[in-house]
């Protein structure tokens, strides 16, 4: 049923659709709304016997998720921020001993400097944790790939992470159509654990493996997160089949068929990009949006071919690696290592500065009349001024790119990208 | 058509809660809406933005109204603060709470670009406290922006407070905004209902 509601609570709702057995969480801005909104279901008994834990820590909610998965129930939890990088000594063990949990993530930057908005820093900081990590770019996504990621991760005894923009889409209010139960039953089948702690049949979960066999153990695990390619797009068709929601799978795109130029992104900067794509058309400039739903494992393939036909690639970056340089876009680059195509990389809407049409629009403009480098790294939304000054302040010499707004100095024989 | 609405007011006074009933009225009147909040840290008293957008067709985009076609400024000492009044387009509105008139707030002076029928003034808080026992003006000014613009009717409007506040409170605020709409028109709604 369509209704007019806040995306944290739309979010819940789909998962206590999903009949989770334990949910255990501690509350982090701008995840709160959902545990908060799940708490309240799981206690007015609409989430059959789901057992809720109010946990001292995201350490403990992740460890707490771990040992219910592992002894058989379908277990969930939510975080952001540094709340997931205090749970990320366990999210390794979660996806090393095969346990299908399901996390959200309300992504928001990383301190130093506190920030509690939106960026993709947090999710990025733990993508090689293996789990299989799916962004949302709006609610309806964000609701509907919930459901999914039950699915996955027991399909494939993999845990499974929905990156949702925090604040941006977990507390926005906007039209949603929930699935129904009979549908959601009908799609996600009760869990059946591949394997379970029994104490009258006891087995040992996460022994110790030394040399001679941790090399096989990993090579498995890789290979089985790559499956994960397969089964994120037949899960998508199946609950398309089932529920008539078109969630397209691991991408999306947005008019990219007869394309030059793609904007390739994460997330709820898609609904802009498909804005000014259309803004962009009307000029007569063939642009058009590649979303990456699926960010790990990483569709190599898919994504060279959704790129084939165009001859500029606009990658923007919700987060970057310091001292390194881009992260999506290096894997953009991975994508396109043996084609012509040129990859302009930036970074922006970082900390929660809204990425709004305007600033797309002049990014795309910018592009297109050749003052974006596709060498470096790009700051589009950067106050220059201030980066500038501070330098200077500071006595550093600094090179011409900065005043550009760019990392990678060409002048330093240095692409960072 | 967008129709886009910027609330300013402070932590306690219902901002966010305003442009979340706004997208509601919208959406039962069968339009599409986006509400949300500009993202602060949440204090009593701390100045706090909320937007809404309304349109015809689905809204993909997530970013910040920056050229609201109506302003509620919930506290009138919100005024003078950098980026209350920005962006407003010509033909927009402006709603203050202030038992004041514009005149003598000076507002034409702030937003010379607005036709002087299109900026009202209205006592929401005096009139929350005299009918609630409490100084919340979100649902008076919700009715009197529903009567200066008419992006909403006063009866969705209404419908969807009662939905949110339940019984007894529900009523009160649906009075409210009834309120709010007579101040902002004298009665009948300053222009023809937009659908």
């Amino acid at each position: 049923m369509r209704r007019q509601v806040e995306g944290s609570r739309a979010v819940a709702e789909s998962v206590a659709l999903c009949r989770p057995g334990v949910i255990a969480a501690y509350p982090i801005s701008p995840q709160t709304h959902i545990v908060e909104a799940l708490s309240d279901l799981v206690s007015l008994g609409r989430v059959g016997s789901c057992r809720y834990l109010m946990v001292e820590s995201e350490f403990a909610a992740m460890s707490a998720c771990i040992g219910a998965s592992a002894a058989g129930a379908r277990a969930y939890t939510a975080t952001a921020s540094q709340g997931l990088l205090f749970m990320a000594e366990a999210l390794p063990n979660a996806s090393g001993l095969r346990l299908p949990v399901v996390m959200t993530v309300a992504n928001r930057a990383l301190g130093a400097p506190i920030n509690i908005w939106n960026d993709h820093s947090d999710a990025m900081s733990q993508r090689d944790a293996g789990w299989i990590q799916l962004f949302a770019e709006s609610n309806q996504a964000a609701v509907d790939l919930h459901v999914q990621a039950f699915a996955l991760a027991e399909e494939l005894s993999v845990p499974v992470m929905v990156c949702m923009d925090g604040f941006v889409l977990t507390h926005a209010v906007e039209e949603v159509d929930l699935p129904t139960q009979e549908q959601v039953d009908a799609f996600l089948p009760p869990f059946r654990p591949a394997q379970v702690l029994d104490p009258d049949q006891p087995v040992t979960i996460g022994a110790m493996v030394g040399p001679e066999a941790f090399t096989e153990v990993k090579f498995l695990e890789a290979h089985r997160q790559l499956r994960a390619l397969d089964a994120v797009q037949e899960t998508a068709d199946r609950y398309f089949d089932v529920t008539g929601h078109d969630t397209g799978g691991l991408t999306t795109s947005y008019r990219l068929e007869d394309a030059d130029i793609a904007v390739v992104a994460l997330g709820s900067v898609l609904g802009a990009a498909a804005d000014v794509v259309d803004d962009l058309r009307a000029d007569g400039v063939p642009v058009g949006t590649l979303g990456v739903t699926c960010f790990r494992p990483w569709p190599l393939d898919e994504i060279r071919e959704a790129l084939a036909g165009v001859s500029s690639v606009i990658v923007l970056n919700r987060a970057f690696s310091v001292g390194s340089g881009s992260i999506l876009g290096a894997d953009v680059r991975l994508s396109l290592a043996a084609e012509q195509t040129h990859v302009y990389d930036v970074v922006l809407g970082l900390g929660g500065r809204p990425v709004t049409r305007a600033v797309l629009r002049r990014l795309l403009d910018d592009v297109l009349e050749g003052r974006v480098s596709d060498r470096a790294l790009s700051f589009p939304d950067l106050d220059v001024d201030t980066v500038v000054r501070e330098l200077d302040r500071e006595g550093h010499q600094r090179p011409e790119s900065v005043a550009r707004g760019e990392l990678g100095a060409d002048e330093w024989g240095k692409a960072w990208t | 058509m967008t129709f886009e609405v910027r609330f300013h007011g402070r932590g306690g006074q219902g901002v966010v809660t305003a442009a979340e009933l706004l997208s509601v009225t919208a959406f039962s009147q069968g339009r599409r809406a986006l509400a949300f909040p500009s993202f602060g840290s949440e204090r009593t008293g701390a100045p706090v933005v909320s937007y809404c957008r309304i349109d015809d067709r689905a809204i993909r985009a997530h970013d910040p109204v920056e050229q609201p076609d109506a302003v509620v400024v919930q506290d009138p000492t919100l005024l003078g603060l950098p980026g209350v009044l920005d962006g407003l387009v010509d033909d927009g509105f402006l709603l203050v709470n202030s038992a004041g008139s514009p005149e003598s707030l000076d507002l034409g002076t702030l937003v010379p670009q607005l036709e002087p029928h299109h900026i009202v003034t209205v006592p929401a808080t005096d009139l929350a406290r005299s009918l609630l026992g409490r100084p919340l003006p979100n649902t008076a000014l919700l009715g009197a922006l529903a009567g200066l613009t008419g992006v909403v009717t006063l009866a969705s409007l209404q419908e969807a407070i009662r939905e949110r506040f339940g019984a007894a409170a529900g009523d009160l605020n649906a009075t409210l905004a009834g309120e709010g709409f007579v101040r902002a028109t004298g009665g009948a709604g300053r222009h023809a209902q937009a659908g």
